[in-house]
């Protein structure tokens, strides 16, 4: 009988990949479908967003930061927008705390809809994807109604907001928040207590808790592996220490211990949302009134002289932030987010440094699929809520 | 086509015939890059569904597929990637390029992105937008399957 | 614990290492350090009980070409139990920027140094896989820098060069074939 021949096999998961969330590649040393080693390549995406925002302006650098992370988007440009408005001194006013609490929960349920309907696909619960993405259209439609835009409404700018709240904004956000927990125990339904979906996520891609600290791991990855570590409870900011809410911790580590943490993560953040929605009129202020950022009214521009001098100053020089640095951690929904900013004293930034929590969970990647199975290492890949916008910038 | 009376017989031309087989089924290569793909992922659920238009089936192998999506922003590590799974495809086959970031650079002009993915593969259908909405991708999918109705066999 | 006596702790602990306290607005404390001591510091503000800082929170460098030291290294470091905030900053000259890894003391900062390498050039003395993050491992320059364009004018190479020769391919081939059984 002849020898069985023994040795592993190198196999690619290539960049374009459906289940790898982006371009990321893995190259698998599989013993059998056991995973003895990887080595993830990244940079399949790399923007040089961070080399272009330093040829804009302060307000223009809002869009492109949207785009690094393009599931949190509006968690990106408020932890940007906070950055600059510390360096350059501010004082929000009340009302637009509240409105950009409100919106960044929102964001978070976004962010965590599309995890849950991509990891649920692949895992093999496809209907999860189709529920989930129907939720989300109305927070997209909610999106919509601010700014026009559903993805990157670009509704965040220095200073506070970009306009007003829209007429409705109120009820469309109060019947989304009516409508999500009965939706959120119908997802909970098909999966919680699925023993198919536990047997394939229990025990799975486990890390402790001294090494999530080791890696650098925050958000749900960290929370699902004991350490409590939340930027709205350690580093308060917009006024989170005003409002009630719990942060979900878990101990054991595992795929099924991140799944429950965003599950409850999502029911926290609609408290926060109602909270928050009690708290914000309908009209009043909605940015500082610094005339050198913010952009008179338009009826305004067209009668007086002064406030046509103003616009056009603020759009065609933008304005100035003094020279020095800031960095203003945000808890965005895969973790601790935010823009190391250094100004030079003029209207461009020199360096804007996105911290990425993605990058830091990519490199943790290794550490947590060696010894499971190539399928074990999809539902891994998904749990860890990678976003390669985020990793490559 | 012409239909005779009293026979239930359908008459047509061979090339008709395979337009509209062509048209009618045409099954994307899972090409998600960027934010352009949580669009395509939209389009494809149950609001914008685009499986009213036969291209609900999104294979993840290219050997398998017709249609390559583009969706997103291309970089210069990846180029070589996107031209690989494009000769991977078998005749026929089209390509979209969807989003302004594919059709031309976004707004990204720098030393990291390719600028226009027309640069490495021929596209038939650009679909403006950053990123452009399901309904537009829709048309962009309409118009490509005008387009095969336009094309001739020999 | 307040800046002064952070700063106070660490001159104690770390002469050597030219603790430079700056003012700053955010609610992080800054200090500058000496690029040489860099090892010794950071094992004590990673060991010390009262200091505890075991989360690395971004590891990144900026350019001031054409002034002179060139980077600035800097490194975020939080601690959990005593809700502390640092920010560390090295200085670096542009013809002579190497700094000492801190991969030992925290891995997360494996591929944080990767990347500031591979855009900025700064070498880390004892990493343990110096090679390119996120640009093409074979691209030239690193793009971070100030004098490096934003944009650049070149054709996108849309094909990936042969990691065999055909003589090694061929021999590979025969070689399967002879110890293949039937």
């Amino acid at each position: 009988m002849p020898d069985v021949r023994t040795e592993t096999m190198t196999v690619n998961m290539g960049p374009q990949h459906p289940s790898t969330h982006g371009v990321l590649r893995l190259v698998l040393e599989l013993d059998g479908e056991t995973v003895l080693s990887s080595a993830p390549t990244i940079g399949f995406l790399h923007t040089g967003i961070e080399k272009t925002a330093e040829q804009k302006k302060w307000q223009q650098v809002i869009p492109l930061v949207e785009r690094m992370d393009y599931l949190s988007a509006q968690s990106n440009s408020m932890a940007f927008c906070l950055s600059v408005e510390t360096l350059l001194g501010l004082d929000l006013p009340q009302r637009v705390r509240d409105i950009r609490v409100l919106i960044a929960e929102l964001q978070r349920i976004n962010s965590h809809l599309v995890w849950l309907g991509t990891h649920g696909m692949e895992v093999g619960a496809v209907s999860v994807m189709l529920y989930c993405f129907r939720e989300r259209e109305l927070l997209l439609n909610i999106n919509e109604m601010l700014a026009g835009f559903r993805l990157f409404p670009s509704y965040m700018r220095v200073g506070g907001l970009r306009e007003d709240l829209p007429r409705g904004f109120h009820d469309a956000v109060r019947a989304f928040l009516d409508r999500m927990p009965s939706k959120l125990d119908e997802y909970e339904d098909l999966l919680t207590k699925n023993e198919i979906y536990i047997e394939r996520t229990r025990n799975v891609g486990r890390i402790s808790k001294g090494d999530a600290v080791a890696y650098g791991l925050v958000g749900p990855i960290a929370r699902a592996a004991g350490v409590d570590y939340d930027v709205r409870k350690y580093f308060p900011y917009l006024g989170y220490e005003t409002y009630d809410f719990a942060v979900p911790t878990r101990t054991d580590g595992d795929v099924y211990s991140r799944y429950l943490v965003r599950v409850a993560e999502m029911r926290e953040s609609l408290k926060i949302c109602r909270q928050a929605l009690d708290r914000i009129a309908p009209m009043g202020p909605f940015a500082v009134s610094d005339p050198r950022i913010t952009p008179p009214p338009k009826d305004k521009v067209y009668t007086e002289m002064e406030a046509l001098i103003q616009h056009f100053l603020i759009y065609s020089q933008g304005f100035t932030v003094p020279a020095g640095e800031a960095y203003v951690p945000v808890e965005g929904p895969r973790g601790e987010q935010g823009f190391y900013i250094v100004s030079d004293g003029t209207n461009r930034p020199w360096r804007v440094k996105s911290r990425a929590p993605s990058l830091l969970a990519c490199q943790a990647l290794s550490k947590m699929i060696v010894g499971g199975l190539i399928a074990d290492v999809i539902a891994v890949i998904g749990s860890i809520d990678v976003v390669m916008g985020d990793v490559d910038r | 086509m012409g239909l005779e009376a009293e026979i239930p017989v359908l008459t047509t031309t061979v090339e008709k015939m395979v337009q509209w087989a062509r048209r009618s089924s045409i099954w994307p290569v899972t090409f998600g890059l960027a934010c352009c793909a949580i669009e395509m992922m939209a389009m494809s659920c149950s609001r914008y569904d685009i499986a009213r238009f036969g291209a609900e089936v999104f294979r993840g192998s290219p050997r398998q597929s017709d249609l390559m999506i583009v969706a997103g922003r291309l970089s210069r590590k990846m180029a070589p990637a996107l031209r690989r799974i494009y000769d991977q495809m078998p005749e026929p086959k089209w390509v979209i390029s969807m989003g302004a970031c594919a059709s031309i650079g976004g707004v990204f002009d720098n030393y990291a992105l390719v600028q226009g993915v027309d640069q490495i593969v021929p596209v038939d259908v650009f679909v403006p937008g950053c990123p452009p909405r399901p309904e537009s991708l829709i048309y962009g999918i309409v118009q490509l399957q005008r387009k095969i109705d336009r094309q001739k066999l020999a | 614990m307040e800046p002064t006596a952070l700063v106070a702790l660490l001159r104690e602990l770390v002469p050597s290492a030219e603790i430079e306290p700056v003012p700053t607005v955010d609610r992080h404390m800054t200090i500058y350090a000496a690029s040489g001591q860099l090892s010794s510091l950071v094992q004590v503000l990673h060991d010390h009980a009262d200091l505890d800082f075991r989360f690395l929170a971004e590891l990144t460098a900026t350019d001031y070409w054409p002034r002179e030291p060139r980077f600035e290294l800097v490194y975020v470091l939080v601690s959990l139990s005593q809700r502390l905030r640092l920010r560390l900053k090295v200085r670096l000259a542009g013809s002579d920027a190497h700094v000492a890894t801190v991969c030992g003391i925290w891995p997360a900062a494996n591929w944080l140094e990767r990347e500031v390498w591979d855009l900025f050039g700064i070498a880390f003395d004892g990493h343990p896989d110096p090679r390119r993050l996120l640009m093409p491992e074979d691209w030239d320059g690193y793009p971070l820098r100030k004098d490096y364009p934003v944009q650049i004018r070149k054709t996108p190479e849309a094909a990936e060069p042969l990691q065999l020769t055909a003589e090694e391919f061929r021999a590979n081939v025969a070689r399967d074939r002879l110890t293949r059984e039937h």
